[in-house]
């Protein structure tokens, strides 16, 4: 979407072979043998071949692919949980391939927090510790970080659960005790492995909202590994599809389900409901003009050029949309109340299909896109709707 | 005729030379035991001084001193009135019948022997769950420990130490270390993958990674091999009696040899008594200590 992100983490010419002497066979997987000959001839398995991409600061990128296609081995080598057999792994200008077992340690400690599918939480720790568990072996004391870990447990929705253990919480509660103790450790990156998968999908619509929202405060980078296109589109800023340990695309939700690169991102594409899949704010136009204020002269200085509408704010938040049309035929002191159009602004975390209806009902405009702070994030329009939910 | 006998008969080696080697074994090693003996006598010292301390202090003290002591243990390990009672009317038919002295000798030197097996074991568990080198290497001679009469191997450490406690010790200590070995090693093996990559991923050293994750998950594991080195240890007792070791095993060892059926069924139920103590005792401890540990994916 943004373009103009810089890249924080850079991955060049991966490559991932299971075996006992996986260097050896590295030339000819580089030669082009395929995974079948590899392992007929050899016995080793390649987990990865000739992964290359950028994750950009502040984005949640999605690793998407079948079981078997190697997503999970692949987000373990962002933090080194897994080596691999070739290639560079860069973040922040930094190649972490070349980290001392010392070094390692202070960069998992600072630079990545990681949630696991099945929660990986500590079973005979409390949650609190649970939570803490970051801060506590970097040697924090507890009395510093437990306020923290307290306020992060609040935000995620289990306030009071703090002397609680892992195995007194139903999955769901779990998993956001997962989400709070990589959020309590200040890490720049998230690692989410199948963080959602295992929850039912009530909880796991939930959890997605949830994440959106703390995402919107946090800027957080987020590496989000699913097998479920629905979840893929509906939290990615990008999407890299991963089949038999080969990026097959790598591109904006949109693109994914509007241009699939090939049969096997087409077939993905196909089953999906578009309307409940994409959300809004994968297709919103990054416009935020607009005019602030509750009287025609207030605002006549700032109707944006060239436009012929523009949607008014006040101090109480978004009013309606005013037409140049009718801001000329204004008196400065005339409110602007009685002129505007009322047209319903969108949430960007709201999904397609609850944004139809309100399509509908304006032809003529816009819809303004904002967030939970009412803040105007950019506008829809209603024909770039219909192209997308058009197959 | 002398070259076809090998089809009836087992081409053994000739009586000489076997006399030879054994000979020759028998001869090192008692040079050796001469050599040394004094020097490792004095090695085990400490432990010999605090072992005839432990009795001492078990018998000399009244035993109704011993026996609060030893509920108050039972109490504050399992928080269970009723294993308290149990315990309690055990020892209380155990003194009655005659048997306190015995009893307490042979629970000071179990005590000992469970301490010493857990502090050389558990370390040896945890070396052999890093390392699958380790762990080949030390499998045959838990083996070897496990099925070896334990005869056998009094044979030398008699010889090197003579009769006597320490003795005793070394060869409960042999027979009974191999569970708990064994399984520190499998429940480290078996800790959750996912927990300790979460541990990983958050950088804790493999130190913090041992001590915070895989030792505390391993636990149940690791007290059920603490449970078996104990009974083992208690099978074992009647065995190092035959080596001067006193305590409930010397009764049962003279009614074998002089026919006293119920002189060895009352020290027989004693060691009984004690062995399923130890084993309740434990046992509800380990399950107080960790009712957290129950699955926790039950979402």
């Amino acid at each position: 979407m943004d373009n103009d992100r810089e890249t924080l983490i850079e991955i060049e010419g991966l490559y991932q072979i299971f075996g006992p002497s996986a260097k050896d066979v590295l030339p000819k997987v580089k030669a082009g043998a395929s995974k079948e000959d590899i392992l007929a001839e050899t016995g080793h398995t390649i987990g990865l071949q000739d992964i290359n991409l950028n994750v950009k600061r502040g984005e949640i990128f999605v690793i998407m692919g079948l079981s078997g296609s190697g997503k999970s081995t692949l987000i373990r080598h962002f933090n080194r949980l897994i080596d691999p057999t070739a290639g560079k792994i860069k973040v922040d200008g930094e190649n972490i391939m070349e980290l001392s077992a010392k070094e390692l340690i202070t960069f998992r400690r600072h630079k990545m927090a990681m949630v696991f599918q099945h929660f990986g939480l500590m079973p005979h720790r409390c949650v609190l510790d649970n939570v803490g568990y970051g801060l506590l072996i970097k040697g924090e004391k507890r009395a510093e970080w437990a306020p923290k870990a307290v306020s992060w447990l609040d935000t995620v929705g289990l306030a009071g659960y703090e002397d609680q253990y892992p195995s007194q919480l139903s999955g769901g509660q779990q998993q956001r005790v997962g989400l709070a103790r990589a959020l309590c450790t200040d890490a720049e990156i998230l690692l989410m492995d199948e963080a959602f998968s295992a929850l039912d999908p009530l909880i796991r619509s939930e959890m997605q909202e949830q994440l959106m929202e703390l995402q919107e405060n946090l800027h957080k980078t987020i590496i989000f590994i699913t097998h479920d296109l629905d979840e893929a589109l509906r939290l990615g800023d990008r999407i890299a599809v991963l089949k038999d340990g080969k990026l097959v695309q790598v591109g904006t939700p949109v693109d994914i389900v509007l241009n699939p690169a090939d049969d096997y991102v087409r077939a993905f594409a196909k089953d999906v409901n578009r309307s409940r899949a994409l959300s809004v704010h994968t297709i919103l136009t990054p416009n935020t003009d607009k005019v602030e204020g509750d009287t025609a002269g207030e605002v006549r200085n700032d109707f944006p050029q060239g436009e012929d509408y523009t949607f008014v704010f006040n101090k109480e938040g978004y009013q309606g949309v005013l037409t140049k049309q009718q801001l000329d035929q204004l008196e400065d002191e005339a409110p602007l109340k009685d002129v505007l159009h009322h047209v319903e602004s969108i949430s960007q975390t709201s999904l397609l299909q609850a944004v139809i209806p309100v399509c509908c009902l304006n032809t003529h405009f816009d819809l303004p896109v904002i967030n939970k702070k009412g803040e105007l994030k950019g506008r829809l329009e209603p024909q770039k709707l219909a192209s997308v939910l058009t197959p | 005729m002398i070259d076809s006998s090998w089809l009836t008969e087992f081409p053994d080696m000739s009586r000489r030379d076997l006399l030879a080697i054994r000979q020759t074994l028998d001869g090192a090693y008692r040079t050796f035991s001469r050599t040394y003996g004094d020097s490792i006598e004095n090695f085990f010292d400490p432990l010999l001084h605090f072992l005839v301390w432990f009795e001492n202090l078990l018998i000399q003290t009244p035993w109704w001193i011993v026996l609060i002591a030893i509920i108050g243990l039972v109490y504050a390990a399992t928080r269970s009135w009723k294993l308290c009672a149990g315990v309690l009317a055990s020892f209380l038919v155990i003194g009655y019948f005659g048997m306190w002295e015995d009893t307490m000798r042979t629970l000071s030197i179990i005590t000992v022997c469970t301490i010493l097996s857990i502090c050389i074991g558990i370390p040896i568990g945890i070396l052999m769950a890093g390392s699958d080198r380790a762990r080949s290497i030390i499998t045959p001679l838990l083996d070897i420990m496990q099925t070896m009469p334990a005869f056998v191997y009094l044979i030398p450490v008699v010889m090197l130490l003579g009769i006597g406690r320490i003795p005793g010790v070394i060869a409960v200590v042999i027979y009974a270390i191999p569970p708990v070995i064994r399984l520190t090693n499998l429940g480290i093996r078996l800790v959750n993958q996912e927990t300790l990559e979460a541990a990983k991923a958050y950088g804790a050293t493999p130190t913090q990674r041992l001590f915070g994750v895989q030792i505390p998950l391993a636990m149940p594991t690791i007290m059920a091999g603490i449970n078996q080195t104990i009974m083992m240890a208690l099978a074992m007792v009647v065995v190092a009696s035959m080596i001067g070791v006193k305590g409930l095993g010397q009764p049962v060892l003279k009614s074998i040899t002089n026919q006293y059926f119920t002189l060895g069924l009352l020290n027989g139920l004693a060691i009984v008594a004690l062995a399923i103590i130890f084993d309740r005792v434990s046992q509800s401890y380990a399950k107080r200590a960790q009712k957290h540990l129950g699955g926790t994916d039950n979402g």
